[in-house]
């Protein structure tokens, strides 16, 4: 078993380990396989778009938090040019699971705020495994405000399993430090792109969440909880993810439905972790277009619509 | 010693089983925390405080507004608001089934209630969190009557308060309740910005969205004594951090001591304390002793009315 697949994706990689086989045994010798392995390889993909044609919604939510999947920092690397990572709450500490700073997108200047995993141990450490503490969101809405006045826009990466459960979280104020944020950006004076690359774990994706325009990887999930979380309060029992997960309606095209998505992002065949130079430059021109559409309205407009659009959430009728 | 005091320790041995089964409904009632069996007229004199522990029981959402607003003009709003359940969602049990036993249970549409009407005189917004609705989980209906009541105090310039009772967002509605926490956080704003003032006055429990979102977001947040307050449930952190957490972690006065609240304030003392506070806030007069005719704001100040 490969683990760079997940269970689903296994059959794809035994024929990739097939392909790479034969490509080795092709350099090394004079007998040409490319014929075959150009059919190997019309099978890979046959297969690929066979697997991927439908998804389970827990299948998604696996595909979300992929270990190859791009993080945040990939795509400010890949989207973005000249990022200057700002760090720290001027309070407390700098929480390494929530990144920001300032970048250019093609030549405008953009605040950039995003969740950030790590891939090895160390570094998923370090990161704490994408769950930000109360400095990291105090980080983030101070960066925020500082794109407020200097006339930025926020554009944020969202990627988290949610806001860290731990005892110093609570003694300094998750709660609380996730409530401002919601607060802030409902009046925040510049126009707020928020894209969810992987998971969207709850109050602590929404954190960096409230915007004028929703953008989902088509990968992606965005719940209230996760389907773990979910199945072990209402069905008593963690094994009920996948049940959980139909139920609550986690993907980008299920939210796309209800109307919460404003864009969504189509990912190349097998997944953004398979091409994540070719999901990076789809992701970019959606926030390019994303951008204009919003840079069309002015800043009254803007606030007014940001405003609307929280109240129709669940409004009656 | 009162006849009462002689019979309570009796009963509580003798129907140790099955206590809270064995006690109707209308009379008596046991502490939770001492459990002591306890009159239930005697507890409602105290406020739904326990007269031997002195622990704040729970009080539903109506009896609270009730208790806290002046009886006179008190006007409910929003009441024929009712849940949808958007999604047809099923786990065990179907959505629409629960929502049909919690109305039953509470006898109420969903778990908030809100109301206008006077504290003492000076006009307000005041909504409540019925824990008994499936644990004061906040849905859209929630959210979208917690949002307009704030609309409605900026509109008239009126205070709000609110008191919480809530295990957070209600996973039934899914995304559109993790969208309540911005909607409310965002009417809540819009408060703020023009100088109305919002007092949030958390109670036994509050967590994860509520407590992430409106609760916390007062001009001043109160809490009531030895209410368990958090983002993640004690259960959650333990399975995280794989360490005992401390004692006390998460009750009222562990959120004062690390800043979270500005202050405790016992049952009794609730309703003069946070009128003395807004009338400051929105520079009204002093205000009249409470427990005398329910008073006309218009009237001049300060009131020649003898005591």
């Amino acid at each position: 078993m490969n683990p760079n697949y997940l269970d689903f994706e296994q059959p794809i990689a035994e024929l990739q380990a097939k392909i790479e086989e034969l490509r080795l045994v092709g350099n090394d010798s004079k007998i040409n396989l490319s014929d075959e392995i150009g059919k190997l390889e019309d099978k890979s993909r046959r297969l690929t778009e066979q697997i991927f044609r439908d998804l389970t919604p827990w299948q998604v939510s696996q595909l979300s938090r992929h270990p190859q999947r791009p993080y945040t920092l990939d795509y400010l690397g890949e989207v973005f040019t000249e990022f200057d990572e700002l760090h720290g709450d001027r309070a407390f500490a700098d929480d390494a699971a929530l990144v920001g700073g300032v970048a250019r997108l093609d030549d405008r200047p953009v605040m950039v705020i995003g969740h950030q995993k790590g891939r090895t141990v160390k570094e998923k450490v370090r990161r704490n495994f994408g769950m930000p503490r109360p400095e990291g969101y105090r980080k983030a809405v101070r960066l925020m405000e500082m794109a407020e006045r200097f006339k930025m826009p926020v554009l944020t990466f969202i990627d988290t399993p949610g806001a860290y459960p731990g005892i110093d979280a609570e003694e300094r104020g998750q709660s609380e430090a996730i409530a401002y944020n919601l607060a802030v950006m409902s009046r925040l004076k510049t126009p707020i792109i928020a894209t969810v690359i992987g998971e969207g774990g709850s109050g602590g994706a929404l954190a960096i969440g409230v915007c004028d325009e929703l953008m989902m990887l088509q990968y992606s999930t965005y719940s209230v909880i996760s389907p773990e979380g979910c199945a072990s309060i209402l069905w008593k029992s963690a094994d009920k993810a996948s049940d959980a997960a139909q139920a609550m309606g986690i993907t980008a095209s299920q939210l796309k439905e209800l109307g919460f998505v404003d864009s969504l992002i189509d990912e190349p065949l097998g997944g953004a972790h398979r091409h994540p130079r070719e999901t990076c430059s789809r992701v970019k021109q959606a926030l390019l277009e994303g951008l204009e559409r919003l840079d069309a309205l002015d800043l009254d407009a803007l606030l007014e619509r940001r405003y609307q659009r929280l109240m129709s959430y669940g409004a009656p009728g | 010693m009162s006849w009462l005091d002689k019979i309570v320790p009796s009963m509580g041995r003798t129907r140790r089983a099955d206590r809270r089964n064995s006690i109707p409904d209308g009379l008596w009632h046991k502490c939770p925390k001492c459990e002591a069996v306890l009159y239930r007229p005697e507890l409602e004199r105290h406020d739904n405080v326990c007269p031997k522990c002195d622990h704040h029981l729970r009080m539903g959402a109506r009896k609270r507004l009730n208790w806290f607003l002046d009886e006179e003009g008190r006007e409910e709003l929003l009441e024929d608001l009712m849940p949808v359940d958007r999604l047809k969602f099923r786990d065990s049990k179907r959505y629409k089934d629960r929502l049909a036993a919690a109305q039953k249970d509470t006898g109420e549409n969903d778990a908030l209630i809100s109301m206008r009407g006077r504290l003492n005189g000076l006009e307000v917004v005041v909504v409540a969190f019925e824990f008994g609705f499936m644990g004061g989980s906040m849905g859209s209906v929630v959210g979208e009557k917690f949002a307009r009541a704030a609309e409605l105090a900026l509109e008239q310039r009126i205070p709000l308060v609110c008191f919480s009772a809530s295990g957070g967002a209600r996973m039934q509605e899914a995304l559109f309740s993790l969208m309540q926490m911005a909607k409310t956080s965002a009417a809540l704003e819009r408060l703020r910005e023009n100088g109305i003032p919002y007092v949030s006055v958390l109670t036994d429990p509050v967590f994860g969205g509520v407590s992430a979102s409106l609760a916390m977001l007062g001009d001043i947040n109160v809490a009531e004594p030895n209410a368990l307050i958090g983002f993640a449930g004690p259960r959650v952190i333990e399975q995280t951090v794989r360490e005992k957490l401390p004692e006390g972690f998460q009750r009222s006065e562990f959120l004062l001591e690390h800043g979270t609240v500005d202050m405790i304030i016992h049952r009794s003392q609730l309703k003069e304390t946070l009128g003395r506070m807004l009338r400051k806030l929105v520079a009204a007069p002093v205000a009249p002793p409470l427990e005398r005719a329910p008073v006309d704001a218009d009237a001049e100040w300060p009131s020649d009315v003898e005591p």
